[in-house]
């Protein structure tokens, strides 16, 4: 690699006949911009409760409010002996997740479109920040959740420590939806509303709210099957609820299909991403 | 760098954009359209068969009319747009100062601004601690730093914009029409700035409707019209071809 003459850095060298191959490109590329991933994912979590009194703290005091009214609501409807409260704000935590990653990565790129007009930066870099914020406040919704369990009287299990993991793989199928979907957004910009409709029905096809054991049969198996968010969301209620460690048979399916979504997504919006500055 | 070799290497640079003959918004309109077979695009030629070398320690005017391509080419160099057809080589750091208000956020505060603005830039956290001072000093905007940038006149926006862009020397320089930054004391020092690259060897490419600005400063000037170069050379022999042609 040449070297820069006054600096001792490496020489940038800009060559737009030599490509490698995108998506591994971008992947390098994410790394140089690694600091601007986190400044942006910063500036998510700051602006959006900086301008409120309690700040950061509605993070946590927001979901908090919202699984008490459904405590309330649910175990009127279905009882509080099964544990309905933990399966309904467990599931409801993991479905937020990701219907809200999965808009904002979408959103983010065509509002924040206007930079990649400007200066070279990673086309995925809001994207990722999307999922970051996501991560951080799922994390941080977990304490009003545990919160909620203890006065409730719902057992907390050790098995806690394995949530990492699903929240990993929630974060890799969000992160290919997300993309699959911004690459959609920059063409179609209905996309984005046709979006909103299409999760609605997504979350009433899912057993989040209402307990699987509901579902006729067939119905059930069906989802089971084609549904991807069943897995996920059951490898994330699993050490909270029944407090134990989701079996090889229960991980493997999810964690093949949240890589291979992430993989496709990455793929084609990389391959794009060239149209993609045409058009934003 | 070696003298023979062109920092920037443009060779039969094509942008085109596709642009439907009819305006297709939605999905909706696109699957309606595509099933009838009626998606038709008209290509529209921001820059056609466009070659040029820029050699280190140029200052290269680039003057046209509207929709001349200057923008376009600028976001070749700068790696925004790649190019339909033909070759780009860029050596060195480039920095653009184009409008870069779109890389500020209103409500964090200038602090917060400027280290999110270095990022875009590519630069890390700590680079960015190192020059801060520097940044701020430069800027003028020390009483202000803590407070929202929502607060801020849109002149203090691009003069905290062009003291971060500008704040390390950069190989090469590119300037879209934003010399008139600030009050006139800024401006004054933020021309001195630029001024001061070119000494110590930037090469600057650089975009004005300011004819006597080009003559000022320009070492060579480009002539675009319509995405192809009519002439490149001694920035007074451009600029009066241009004027002569383009009244």
């Amino acid at each position: 690699m040449a070297i820069h003459p006054e600096t001792d850095r490496p020489l940038e060298i800009y060559d737009s006949a030599r490509r490698p191959i995108r998506p591994l490109d971008e992947l390098q590329q994410v790394i140089r911009f690694r600091h601007l991933i986190l400044q942006l994912l910063r500036r998510d979590i700051l602006t959006r409760y900086k301008r409120s009194v309690l700040g950061i703290v509605w993070t946590m005091l927001n979901p908090l409010g919202m699984m008490i009214v459904l405590t309330l609501a649910f175990s009127t409807i279905f009882g509080r002996a099964n544990g309905y409260p933990a399966y309904v704000l467990s599931g409801l935590l993991a479905w937020n997740f990701f219907a809200q990653t999965t808009n904002a990565a979408m959103v983010n790129l065509l509002w924040g479109g206007g930079l990649l007009h400007r200066v070279f930066i990673p086309r995925t870099s809001f994207s990722l920040a999307a999922i970051g914020t996501g991560v951080v406040n799922i994390v941080l919704s977990l304490v009003p959740m545990l919160l909620v369990m203890l006065v409730t009287g719902i057992p907390i299990y050790v098995t806690l420590w394995f949530l990492p993991i699903p929240i990993l793989l929630l974060a890799c199928f969000a992160l290919g939806c997300g993309l699959l979907l911004s690459a959609l957004a920059v063409y179609f910009p209905d996309v984005v509303e046709m979006y909103q409709i299409g999760i609605t029905a997504w979350l009433y096809l899912t057993p989040v709210m209402y307990p699987e054991s509901i579902l006729p049969t067939a119905t059930r198996t069906a989802i089971q099957t084609l549904n991807p968010m069943y897995g996920l969301l059951h490898l994330f209620r699993v050490p909270i609820i029944e407090g134990r460690i989701p079996t090889l048979a229960e991980l493997l399916p999810s964690t093949g299909i949240a890589l291979f979504v992430l993989l496709v997504g990455w793929v084609f919006f990389t391959e794009n991403s060239d149209a993609l500055s045409y058009r934003i | 760098m070696n003298a023979a070799q062109p920092l920037i290497h443009l060779e039969n640079i094509t942008i085109r954009y596709r642009i439907p003959t009819e305006p297709i918004r939605t999905f909706k309109e696109y699957a309606i359209r595509a099933l009838q077979g009626k998606v038709r695009h008209r290509d529209f030629l921001a820059l056609s068969g466009l070659n040029l070398d820029i050699m280190p320690g140029e200052v290269m005017g680039i003057i046209g009319q509207n929709g001349a391509g200057k923008s376009t080419l600028l976001k070749v160099i700068a790696r925004v747009l790649h190019p339909n057809l033909g070759r780009v080589v860029v050596r060195g750091r480039v920095a653009p100062l184009l409008d870069l208000n779109a890389g500020f956020h209103a409500e964090l505060t200038g602090r917060e601004n400027i280290y999110l603005n270095g990022a875009i830039l590519g630069f890390t956290y700590r680079q960015m601690q190192q020059k801060y001072a520097h940044i701020v000093e430069f800027s003028g905007l020390e009483e202000y730093i803590e407070a929202p940038m929502r607060t801020y006149s849109s002149g203090m926006w691009t003069r905290l914009g062009f003291s971060v862009a500008t704040d390390e020397r950069p190989d090469i320089l590119l300037v879209d029409e934003v010399l008139a930054v600030g009050d006139e004391s800024f401006q004054r020092k933020s021309y001195e700035r630029i001024r001061q690259f070119q000494e110590d060897g930037t090469t600057i490419v650089l975009i004005s409707h300011s004819m006597p600005q080009i003559k000022d400063l320009c070492t060579r000037a480009t002539w675009l019209q319509h995405g192809q170069l009519k002439i490149c050379g001694d920035p007074a022999a451009v600029i009066d071809t241009y004027l002569k042609n383009c009244p």
